[in-house]
């Protein structure tokens, strides 16, 4: 639980450093930030030069799928890839089978992290029981047992009420609403972005507007009731321009995108590829445009994978059939350090979208290398080159349209409460 | 020249030179439909399985009498079930079916793109599609050329109008797909709410406003036929509304060039997308569309087969 990590490039945009020092850990706290540190007796040290050395990274958007759906991942291997893309901390989301609706299942999930996982888990609780969209969840009690949000990713609140009174009352207890923002009866049956690469191969076309409509009515709900609110997986340019508009209104409302929505277009799907289907799906090239602008500006505030792992045999069957989502966990650092490399981020901003913010939005004391910190830390390599390889990843699926991709940029440890969990 | 293709899912992966080749090889087919014994040993030992996931008589029957007049085996499989969720996956199937040593799949399934998949799994054997969802059907384009070809001796520089449902066309697809690369130009015309976005970048088309525009002057009028089921839903009030501004009459034909051809891709809903005066006149060439089928899917089983151009 004791380190010295020397030499690396520190970058933590909490206290505003940006600079070669090395960092001394002792029993799973950050103890001292300096220049030519030594080692304690019976200290182990790493040697971090020409690496970075950041708060540990967080993912405040992926799919455990444990309880209920071991078959796709657990607990333990979620967490293992977690880990090996450099990620400290993990939220996870309630569709689990059952959901995430109760105290209970919380804790299973928080115990199993602690005892057999690799990394931290956040779990997030569902807003609605059993993510039915109903009645509310005990939100309260979601949050003394662990939960930092709620929501029911994978599906929107479709009542307006319900959604209204659920930020009222998340807002009561303290506990962040987060979003899935999408018109079901605008996404009826399609299966892919509407636009031309959807009339052309004949996929029916989920148009960009269901999500901005939804967006705009949460957006409005929050600033109405004077709750914040986090919008999860922004995918389109609208939904983008909404969420800057109320930010310069100063309504509570914060947001993320994945890697893949400023990655890829919807040209990613041709060949009916189902590692590109994904909710929101893949969209066109002036959102990917318009999602650089909104990380660019503070606009997007966090970069989470919506790390979504399925069986074999839920994606290699025909289009439509297929389910939903992709992992994302081990390429998530890569992906946005790509960003770095075109000059859209800052490594500063890259830190804060990937630890900083999501650790303020979701009140996780995480994010941070000053003294008396928990030791959560991450080290990456933003130079090294590497082949995405199916064989080598750590997630129980393999469902990844990276696969295969040359990428630059790795984690290369990754520390929790100061133990070495990935190297 | 030969055809080098394994499968024929779509006429978007064909040449024009290719969609020539198969129209011509249909046109050299029609004389063995028109003997007294209708039949040739060109495909004999060859097994063909019309893999069927939708309803359909047209296509099905064309498909197998194509294979018959060439002595192939045809075995038929039709089943309502194309889902994973209910019965075997289509993965599954294929395997099984694979196992028997087909030469040939033709399929029709409501899943947009499902022949490709299918041919991933099959590298042996030649996959046709019949029809995938709201993609293509390339058997219905060629056949419809042909029988344009038939009647002005060219596709090129043809003024073709389709007018319908074009979202939720295969046929239009095919049609604009095959037309765009013979040189003809083509218009387009349906209610918005039928009119994908992007379908002027599919090829050489017009995105007309009004039926009158696309029909205006054209050689060729095609009608798609109105999915009765969708009355009612989002896209249209109803089908007499429909017909009112979208339906073809004797009237509205008089818009199109005096010696116009008047296509449909069958089944025809009368009085909805044309009125029986205009399907059952003159100017229709619905029944030489059919007629032309199975030459058109002679030739392709042809190819698929490897056989070449005497």
């Amino acid at each position: 639980m004791s380190l010295l990590i020397k030499g690396g490039r520190v970058i933590d945009p909490s206290q505003g450093l940006d600079e070669v020092l090395d960092v001394l850990v002792e029993r799973g706290v950050i103890k001292e930030l300096g220049k030519g540190l030594s080692a304690p007796a019976g200290v182990e040290v790493v040697d971090a030069s020409g690496k970075c050395v950041v708060p540990g990274l967080i993912d405040m958007h992926v799919h455990l799928r444990d309880p209920g759906l071991e078959y796709k991942e657990d607990i333990i291997t979620g967490t293992r890839a977690a880990a090996a893309g450099g990620f400290t901390s993990v939220c996870c989301m309630p569709n689990t089978k059952p959901v995430i609706d109760n105290k209970a299942i919380a804790s299973y999930i928080i115990n199993k992290a602690k005892s057999e996982g690799f990394c931290n888990v956040f779990p997030v609780g569902s807003i609605t029981y059993g993510m039915n969209g109903e009645r509310m969840s005990e939100m309260g009690e979601l949050k003394e047992a662990g939960c930092v949000a709620v929501s029911d990713d994978g599906k929107p609140v479709v009542s307006s009420e319900l959604m209204r009174r659920s930020l009222e009352y998340a807002r009561g207890m303290g506990i962040m609403v987060i979003s899935h923002a999408e018109d079901l009866s605008l996404v009826g049956e399609g299966a892919m972005n509407e636009g031309f690469t959807s009339t052309e191969i004949g996929l029916k076309g989920i148009p960009r507007v269901a999500e901005d409509i939804a967006t705009a009515r949460d957006v409005m709900l929050a600033e109405y009731t004077g709750s914040p609110i986090h919008i999860a997986h922004v995918s389109t340019k609208d939904s983008v321009r909404i969420i800057r508009e109320a930010k310069a209104r100063g309504v509570k409302v914060t947001c993320e995108t994945a890697p893949h929505y400023f990655t890829l277009t919807d040209d990613a799907v041709r060949g009916y590829n189902t590692n590109a289907k994904m909710n929101p799906p893949l969209r066109e090239a002036d959102d990917v445009a318009a999602i650089k602008a909104g990380l660019k500006d503070g606009t997007i505030d966090c970069i989470a994978t919506d790390h979504a792992p399925h069986h074999l045999d839920e994606k290699d069957i025909e289009f439509n059939e297929a389910m939903n989502g992709i992992i994302g966990l081990e390429t998530s650092l890569p992906l946005s350090l790509a960003l770095v490399e075109e000059g859209v981020l800052s490594l500063k901003q890259l830190v804060e979208k990937m630890s900083c913010n999501p650790s303020k939005i979701l009140s996780i004391a995480r994010g941070s290398l000053k003294a008396g910190s928990v030791a959560d830390i991450t080290l990456f390599d933003p130079a090294v080159e590497w082949t995405v390889d199916a064989e080598k990843l750590s997630s129980k699926s393999k469902n990844s349209p990276f696969i295969g991709w040359k990428v630059k940029g790795k984690a290369v440890a990754t520390i929790v409460a100061g133990k070495l969990v990935k190297a | 020249m030969e055809f080098r293709h394994k499968d024929i899912i779509a006429l978007r992966d064909l040449t024009k030179e290719e969609i020539e080749l198969l129209i011509s090889t249909a046109e050299n087919m029609r004389e063995i439909n028109s003997r007294d014994i209708k039949k040739v040993p060109t495909l004999r030992g060859k097994t063909i399985i019309n893999l069927f996931y939708e309803a359909s008589t047209r296509t099905r029957t064309s498909f197998e009498i194509a294979g018959k007049r060439l002595s192939a085996d045809t075995v038929n499989i039709t089943t309502s079930s194309s889902s994973s969720t209910k019965g075997e996956t289509l993965a599954d199937t294929a395997l099984n079916l694979l196992a028997m040593k087909p030469d040939i799949i033709v399929m029709r399934h409501a899943v947009s793109g499902s022949h490709y998949f299918l041919s991933k799994k099959m590298p042996n054997c030649s996959i046709i599609n019949a029809g995938d969802g709201t993609h293509e059907h390339p058997s219905q384009g060629l056949l419809d050329m042909l029988t344009m070809k038939d009647r002005f001796g060219r596709l090129d520089g043809l003024k073709v109008a389709i007018v319908g449902d074009i979202t939720h066309s295969r046929v239009a697809r095919s049609n604009i797909q095959g037309l765009t690369k013979m040189g003809s130009q083509i218009f387009v015309a349906g209610p918005p709410t039928m009119v994908p976005p992007g379908v002027e970048k599919l090829g050489n088309v017009t995105s007309c406003a009004t039926m009158k525009e696309a029909i205006q002057d054209a050689d060729v009028v095609m009608m798609l036929r109105i999915q009765q089921e969708r009355q009612g839903k989002t896209l249209m009030p109803n089908t007499r509304e429909y017909s009112r501004y979208f339906g073809l009459n004797p009237v509205n034909l008089k818009f199109a060039k005096p010696d116009a051809m008047v296509m449909h891709p069958g089944p025809i809903n009368r009085g909805v997308e044309m009125s029986s005066a205009v399907v059952d006149g003159d100017q229709s060439h619905i029944l030489k569309q059919v007629e032309n089928g199975v030459a058109v899917r002679m030739a392709m089983l042809y190819h698929v087969c490897g056989g070449e151009l005497e």
